[in-house]
């Protein structure tokens, strides 16, 4: 190989490699990424895997993230305390199923979680009302809202229980195409 | 219940009376737990209304925050302990809804134990795939109650170390691109991900050499690690260039998914054009270099007008066709010099390369693995947006897949929110008012008005193609008067050299000016979907691109290619080469004046003049037709001149880099949708169908039909350029009368059009037998969707009947539970 890199052991980049969707170099690139964010807090040497975690705050002012409604949602569902507050293997998941290579299942599994801001594991409609508020930024008003949220439920429940379970949310991604394309950060 | 329930997911089986374990999968184990807790439930009451106080008080703080806006209301009494279940809305009390939480469906998500038994099962069908049945001890038993038999199979409630320990063993027997695979795709953390990669290849690399040694010796299986190995670092390799992915990055965030697709598509094309480059240049070009051919220049030297006609100073270099020998090339002691042509035999070394037959399998073997590559990247971009249901979740799709994550630049975010607002309120009125009932004269009006503009349309293709037919007869007349005439002054040369880029101007032009008039046309009309108003354009601009090209392509092969002495060329494949290569300048250089007027001066004129604040926007299905043209060109010009690829990949290269420019700087993002998978799919297809098979036929048009010219190129004294592979396998069975046969073979095969048929008959009985399946699969979809509609009323009946007889079983007033929570409070 020749890379003389010493943040990582071979064995970790070759871990590394194998669980997520990125090559070594750009693992390399993304710690630096991640270091980036806050240099003294973050080591140049991960070998002995230091416990660091970076606050949310950090986390959510990247550029890839800063302006993106659902940034909240998407560092608490990725990180491990719930919070937001991501540690380097937080980091690494995130970006590898928001990149171009993750399966369309692994995708919509998390961005069910993402739209599911109660954590209740359904997408109800308080959920659904959430997410359609962020989306427009709060310009449909309330009846607009409640009659998208109703229709959206009805199009897309297939057991009838009134809220989309994880089955009922993968089954309607199969059919929207532009999902794997959409569901996507470039970093 | 009139339901009929069949838990067997495998009425085979049901018929034949077998239950095998084997193909007991898919089911959770947690379901037998509710069986059993449940009876357990109906044995012991007193400790479950303990339970139950305690869950009560625990649920009390967890529910609360469950609760949809109009249960709120109905649970709202305090002394009341049932909470309120939004699955039927009916009052649960906190056993039944502890039994709920721990429902299999509501565990996927929340508990890795869950999980990590989906993957079990998913580990284990794909062992099931890749090699015979494992063995029946690595089951374990299934707890799925049957109807049939009413024996519960009790299973050892599983611990999640146990489920852990399993999964394991199940990834150390998969291949090891499959537990790769399978571990990338857990929706896992990371650190166990790792955790479990550590347990499965540290026990794994024991009993996988163990299974392999026996059928591979040792050396063997260190090849396959090595080749692994080295295929990983090739990936990594490939990846590392990552070219553009800051350039994509900036134009993604500001424009989103549409607009980074086309430049992706010229990524795309800029790779098969870099692989074309590659075999004509490995193959053809560096042999010829190497070995160039005697020729007697004219004493002309290089003017500035080559490098947009091509001809003058190139035609007799390695661009074209007319450079190449049509003999072997040897590795000979022949002097340089013209003078002393001495064949010294005695130096001859047996390294020789057969140039005609070279250029005939190295262009067919490029186009053969172009075509491979575009079927099977169509097929893959189908896979994916084609969806079999004809989707009626359209509000729900919206809602979900529409915001695209990829936009980072805030006023784009603003216009995107904006974009999905408007498109929300829209399709809510039509859903809410339904479709309007247009009155009938209404219908007959916008059918009258869409005959109308295709019928202009129409018609303003074939005046364009009957122009340009007759403009290249002219230009073609012209020329002959020309070559006739026996002026040899350097101006008429240049005029005679100038005038050869007329046809590419005037066809350029239309390319350029009739696509907007369609636009023009086309705002008149009025379509129910925005998108089928981006097929209808994309339809027109097709169809009026391939009249045109459909007659060019007459104009050289019918036309110039029957009579190439009229014209006074020694040699038509090299001026059919030189027009390509002028054509795919032209429509660079429009390309360029279009960028610049199209969008630079027009935003600079609507902003002074016209002052609107709205920037104009990225016209992607026009631009990515320009693509494929211009890739139509280099494809057809592959044959006739080697060299053209290297042309493409220079004027792709520019492209990209003039439009991203002139993208930042002049255009906004569009306010209408656009569907980006569907429409990458049919460019896809576009470049596949029309531009890459045509171009095909065209060029084995050429090899099959046309007399290749006398005195120059690869081919020349031949009767027909493939007549080259002929003449090598007769050579090859005079030299060696063995292989007789193979010349036997190949008149049978290549010259018989039988075979041929017979080809094409299969592949259309197989696409026919596809079409058929994915229609079975259809049926098949929909009876599934049935099928969990009923369970899910099953599960509601279920879970009612569940409650009804704990409350019979236990008749105790709200006051005596009331003080059985103070008491077991003390205790």
């Amino acid at each position: 190989m020749g890379n003389k890199q010493t943040v990582f052991t071979a064995q970790q980049l070759d871990a590394y490699q194998d669980c997520t969707f990125f090559t070594r170099k750009e693992i390399l690139r993304l710690f630096h990424r991640y270091r980036d964010l806050a240099p003294q807090l973050v080591p140049l040497d991960y070998t002995n895997q230091p416990d660091v975690k970076l606050p949310y705050e950090l986390i959510g002012s990247m550029p890839e993230l800063k302006d993106n409604p659902f940034r909240q949602r998407i560092a608490e569902v990725f990180s491990e305390d719930g919070e937001g507050n991501m540690t380097l293997d937080d980091f690494l998941d995130m970006f590898s199923v928001l990149s171009e290579m993750a399966p369309r299942d692994l995708k919509a599994y998390y961005a069910f979680k993402i739209y599911d801001f109660n954590n209740d594991d359904f997408i109800c409609k308080a959920d659904l009302e959430k997410t359609l508020n962020k989306l427009t930024r709060n310009e449909l008003t309330e009846d607009e809202v409640r009659m998208v949220c109703e229709k959206v439920i009805d199009e897309a429940d297939l057991d009838n229980d009134g809220r989309l379970s994880l089955e009922d949310f993968q089954h309607m991604i199969v059919r929207a195409p532009d999902f794997l394309s959409t569901f996507h950060i470039r970093i | 219940m009139a339901h009929s329930v069949n838990f067997d997911s495998n009425p085979h089986y049901l018929e034949a009376g077998i239950e095998s374990p084997a193909d007991e999968e898919g089911v959770h184990n947690s379901f037998n737990q509710l069986i059993q807790e449940q009876s357990h439930d109906l044995r012991r009451q007193s400790q479950d209304i303990e339970l139950s106080q305690l869950d009560l008080e625990e649920e009390s703080r967890d529910n609360v925050p469950y609760l949809a806006g109009p249960a709120h209301s109905r649970a709202a009494l305090p002394e009341d302990h049932r909470q309120v279940d939004p699955l039927i809305g009916e009052r649960w009390s906190s056993a039944t809804l502890r039994i709920l939480s721990s429902m299999p469906s509501r565990t996927i998500g929340r508990s890795r134990g869950a999980i990590i038994s989906q993957y079990y099962n998913r580990t284990m069908q794909l062992r099931r795939r890749r090699q015979s049945r494992p063995d029946i001890r690595n089951f374990s038993r299934s707890a799925r109650p049957s109807i049939r038999g009413y024996g519960v199979e009790s299973d050892e409630i599983d611990g999640e170390a146990i489920k852990k320990e399993r999964l394991v063993n199940n990834l150390q027997n998969l291949s090891a691109s499959d537990r790769v695979r399978m571990l990338k795709g857990m929706p896992l953390h990371l650190a166990e991900k790792r955790e479990l990669r550590t347990l499965a290849s540290k026990a794994g690399s024991h009993s996988s050499v163990l299974n392999q040694i026996p059928c591979c010796s040792q050396l063997k299986y260190y090849l396959i690690i090595a080749l692994r190995q080295g295929w990983y670092s090739w990936l990594s390799f490939l990846s590392s260039l990552q070219l553009w992915q800051i350039a994509l990055k900036r134009v993604s965030g500001r424009f989103g998914t549409g607009v980074v697709s086309y430049f992706v598509f010229l990524r795309t094309l800029l790779f098969f054009n870099i692989f074309l480059f590659l075999v004509t240049g490995l193959f053809l070009v560096v042999p010829q270099a190497v070995r160039p051919p005697v020729f007697n220049h004219t004493s002309d030297g290089p003017s500035g007008l080559e490098l947009i006609t091509g001809a003058g100073y190139f035609t007799n270099s390695l661009m074209y066709y007319g450079y190449y020998t049509n003999s072997t090339l040897r590795k000979s002691c022949r002097s340089e010099t013209s003078l002393q042509a001495v064949n010294q035999t005695s130096c001859e070394k047996p390294l020789s390369y057969n140039m005609p037959l070279a250029y005939f399998f190295t262009i067919g073997v490029a186009f053969f693995v172009t075509c491979l590559i575009l079927v099977y990247s169509m097929s893959k971009s189908f896979g994916q947006s084609f969806c079999i249901i004809k989707s009626k979740g359209i509000l729900a799709m919206k809602a979900f897949s529409s915001w695209d994550f990829k936009v980072t630049k805030k006023t784009s975010i603003v216009l995107q929110s904006e974009n999905i607002c408007t498109q929300l309120k829209e399709l809510l009125a039509e859903v809410n008012h339904g479709k309007e009932k247009t009155t009938a004269l209404e219908r007959i009006l916008r059918l009258s008005v869409h005959m109308l503009a295709w019928t202009i349309c129409v018609f303003g293709t074939v005046g364009c193609a009957l122009g340009v037919y007759y403009f290249s007869e002219y230009m073609h007349k012209d020329l002959q008067d020309r070559a006739r005439s026996t002026d040899r002054s350097t101006r008429s040369m240049l005029v005679k050299e100038a005038s050869l880029l007329a046809l590419p101007v005037v066809v350029s032009s239309i390319n350029l000016l009739l696509p907007g008039f369609f636009n023009l046309v086309a705002w008149m009309e009025v379509y129910d979907s925005p998108s089928v108003r981006n097929y209808v354009s994309i339809a027109r601009n097709l169809m009026l691109k391939i009249c045109v090209l459909g007659m060019l392509c007459y104009h050289w092969l019918g036309r110039i290619a029957s009579d190439p002495s009229s014209l006074g060329l020694q040699c038509w494949e090299s001026f059919v080469g030189q027009e390509l290569y002028r054509f795919l300048l032209m429509d660079f250089i429009f390309t360029l004046l279009d960028t610049f007027f199209g969008e630079f001066l027009w935003r600079l004129f609507s902003r002074r003049v016209l002052k609107r604040k709205r920037k104009p926007v990225f016209d992607i299905a026009r631009n990515v037709l320009e693509l494929i043209y211009g890739q139509t060109l280099a494809w057809l010009g592959v044959l006739f001149t080697p060299l053209l690829p290297a042309v493409q990949i220079l004027k792709l290269l520019i492209l990209f880099y003039v439009k991203k420019t002139s993208l930042m700087m002049n255009c906004q993002a569009s306010r209408k949708p656009w569907r980006a998978s569907q429409m990458t799919t049919i460019f896809i297809t576009l470049l596949c169908f029309p531009s890459f098979l045509g171009s095909a036929v065209c060029v084995t048009y050429a090899m099959w039909s046309i007399k290749p010219s006398k005195h120059c190129g690869p081919f020349r004294g031949l009767e027909k350029m493939f007549h080259s592979g002929k003449k090598w396998i007769d050579e090859l069975s005079e030299a060696d009368p063995k292989l007789k046969w193979l010349s036997g073979l190949h008149s049978y095969l290549v010259e018989n059009p039988l075979f041929l048929f017979i080809a094409a008959t299969v592949f259309l009985i197989v696409i026919y037998f596809h079409t058929q399946v994915v229609d079975g699969q259809r049926q098949i979809i929909s009876l599934l969707q049935e099928q969990i509609e009923n369970e899910g009323e099953d599960k509601k009946f279920l879970i009612t009947k569940l409650q009804s007889i704990h409350e019979q079983k236990k008749p105790f007033s709200p006051r005596r539970i009331r003080g059985a929570s103070e008491d077991s409070s003390y205790s």
